[in-house]
């Protein structure tokens, strides 16, 4: 996975991950539950080492999909191979893979011990080699002293280690974590995630995560695939997904996003010159996939749009090229380490743009019914299909 | 505590009231008996005797009180009437509760995992028979028994048997009286502990490895033990002084002895042995309650 923003159209053949077999291959796989289609039509693979989210609205389809990788759900269609061997069928018991639940699922009638080895003596592992490998994942997740307590006598971060240590003592060749830091509060899902993809890389094992939270997904994974009603709709590296969405659903879901329907549009040379209802005439690179006949947006983050009491004056602003909107302040939100301020622009359209607070004093800060220059270079702009 | 205070503290009197109910309701009454067991039988009204006469004067209650003996007791102990139907109730009751146990449990287990709109369903199915008078169930299954009855019919009809089975009168007979009319209150504890229980644990319990008779070993039957507690006490107790069902369906040369109490105080008018029969069957029935509130505290002092 390179950090090189890739251009906007390079996003087919990215569920396809290059050299060797992969670990997973989920292929076309559908689950019905009556006649709502929970997962519709999942095609994946997943390499070796990986760290995969993925990432979803409640409802999706992404519980469904990791619950059939478990062997709780059957899938109704399609192959699920495991090491190039159909598993779609086979009983959870059956499976060299683990999962981390929701809620752990930690056994309260055992003690933090007994919950870790639970799979180990089910693998009929000898009782010496069961304490060896008991208090290596104790050290592991950091619970010595507390291996005779029971579940209910631990706080929610310490059963959150012990469900994470009973997942991982049958060193599976895919683990499943099924929102694993829900449960926790801000600080420490924050540390956890850093111990997590620490833990992750040291062992070299293959995550799969299911989350709703998409700073999750994009601090820990190194790829994400995004689903939305059953359907697996991009696969992507975190900088690709944020920087070039696919879909308009998908710049929608992953991150604020100012959208500007297009109604003309002209070539000109690698530029393209839209013209817009809300923000009058835009130009943006041209995408390489061209966009035809059918309607599209311009999609521009709230971060790459600069504010000015001005017109831009440097040298990106005598470029003739430069994308500018006039309006006023019409809402501020402070948020710490960022400002967004929401424009009205002279259209009568609301442009958002989140501005870095990079100097503790307010001198750059603007105040209510402010007139401003909203500006942004065609680059920043992606062009997506409505 | 004064009256003004009560009134003042409702809570206060409310959190009395339990103990005012079991001394008017179960102390009181346990002294009579107890009293009564210690007492001689009399052909006279009442019919034992020392009799307290509270207008008679000190003395004569001095000795009332003298007169008092425990030969009720030694008597229990001797002679093997009372001892036999002691023993049979208690076998009747382990026989009786585990075969419940073992009918109830799949039922209940069946139960909790049914769609959450059949749940109410089964739960009413389940109490439904209540609604018939308890007396007129065991007759239906005497007419259902005997000789001619529907399940004689239904045999011959099979050829599973080629003459009528003699149903009534017998052990089969008080078993299937008891399990029917003791499984509800079996089911109901079990459904509720099971329907509880986080349906994860038994799928965290597949996906380490244990194959499904070993999850419900391992983490269902376990974790249900509070409901499988709960049930065994509220079928056990009241089995081992069950009367109607033995002496409607069971035959007659064993009693159990809820029977035996029944043909003392009756047909013997013997108060003063039928008295103390109940207080030793009082005593053996509160030593399994003791053992479960002692397993009870120790679970929760765990905690």
């Amino acid at each position: 996975m390179t950090d090189e923003l890739p251009k906007t159209d390079a996003v087919a053949g990215d569920s396809q991950p290059t050299g060797g077999e992969p670990l997973l291959r989920i292929e076309n796989v559908a689950k019905r539950f009556g006649t709502f289609r929970a997962v519709d039509g999942v095609s994946l693979d997943i390499k070796a080492g990986e760290f995969f989210a993925l990432l979803g609205p409640s409802g999706c389809g992404k519980t469904t999909l990791l619950r059939m990788l478990a062997g709780f759900e059957a899938p109704d269609e399609g192959r699920i191979l495991l090491g190039g061997k159909d598993i779609a069928q086979a009983l959870p018991h059956e499976r060299p893979i683990n999962m981390m639940f929701q809620n752990y699922a930690l056994f309260p009638h055992l003690s933090v011990r007994d919950n870790i080895a639970f799979g180990l003596k089910r693998a009929g592992m000898g009782r010496a080699d069961i304490a060896t490998r008991v208090a290596e994942m104790i050290a592991l997740v950091k619970l010595e002293g507390l291996e005779k307590r029971k579940p209910d006598q631990l706080s929610g971060g310490q059963r959150q280690r012990v469900a994470l240590a009973r997942a991982l003592a049958r060193r599976p060749q895919l683990l499943l974590l099924d929102e694993p830091l829900a449960a926790l509060d801000k600080k420490l899902r924050e540390s956890t995630q850093g111990e997590l993809m620490e833990l992750q890389r040291r062992l070299g094992m293959t995550f799969i995560i299911v989350t709703h939270d998409q700073e999750e997904a994009m601090t820990m994974a190194d790829r994400i695939g995004v689903m939305n009603a059953g359907k697996l709709v991009q696969v992507a590296g975190p900088r690709e997904l944020y920087e070039a969405p696919r879909s308009r659903w998908i710049a929608e879901f992953v991150g604020d996003i100012n959208l500007f329907d297009a109604e003309s549009k002209l070539r000109d040379g690698h530029r393209l010159v839209v013209g817009t209802r809300d923000a009058g005439t835009l130009v943006v690179a041209e995408p390489r996939q061209p966009v035809g006949e059918s309607r599209f947006s311009v999609a521009i983050r709230p971060e790459k749009i600069k504010l000015s009491r001005r017109g831009p004056v440097s040298e990106a602003g005598r470029e003739a090229a430069i994308n500018r909107l006039d309006g006023v302040i019409a809402d501020i939100c402070y948020l710490g380490g960022t400002t967004t301020y929401k424009v009205k622009l002279d259209s009568g359209g609301l442009v958002q743009a989140s501005v870095a607070n990079s100097a503790r004093l307010d001198v750059d800060a603007y105040s209510l019914n402010q007139h401003v220059v909203a500006w942004f270079t065609p680059d920043d702009c992606v062009v997506l299909p409505s | 505590m004064s009256a003004r205070r009560i009134f003042a503290r409702p809570a206060r009197f409310a959190a009395i009231a339990p103990y005012v109910w079991m001394v008017l309701f179960f102390l009181v009454p346990f002294g009579f008996v107890l009293k009564i067991s210690l007492s001689q039988t009399a052909i006279a009204q009442p019919p034992y005797e020392p009799v307290f006469d509270l207008t008679a004067g000190w003395t004569a209650i001095r000795a009332a009180f003298a007169a008092l003996s425990i030969d009720n007791f030694r008597l229990l102990t001797s002679d093997d009437l009372y001892v036999f139907a002691y023993l049979r109730s208690l076998i009747v009751a382990v026989t009786a509760t585990a075969l419940l146990l073992l009918i109830g449990y799949p039922i209940a287990y069946g139960m909790a995992r049914l769609p959450k709109r059949w749940q109410a369903v089964a739960m009413v199915l389940v109490i439904v028979p209540f609604w018939t008078s308890f007396l007129i169930r065991i007759y239906a299954w005497i007419n259902i028994l005997q000789h001619d009855g529907l399940l004689n019919q239904i045999l011959l009809a099979l050829n599973l048997v080629g003459e009528p089975v003699v149903w009534l009168s017998t052990d089969t007979a008080m078993y299937i009286g008891i399990v029917y009319s003791y499984l509800p209150f079996m089911i109901l504890p079990l459904y509720a502990t099971l329907a509880k229980m986080e349906p994860a644990l038994e799928e965290a319990a597949g996906d380490l490895g244990a194959p499904p008779w070993q999850v419900f070993w391992l983490v269902t039957f376990p974790l249900s033990l509070p409901g499988v507690g709960a049930g065994v006490l509220l079928c056990f107790i009241p089995i081992v002084g069950e009367f109607v069902i033995p002496d409607l369906l069971a035959g007659s040369n064993s009693l159990m002895i809820g029977q035996t109490l029944w043909l003392e105080f009756f047909t013997n008018k013997d108060w003063p042995v039928a008295s103390s029969a109940a207080i030793v069957l009082l005593v053996v029935l509160l030593l399994p309650l003791l053992l479960y509130e002692r397993l009870q505290r120790r679970q929760l002092e765990e905690r």
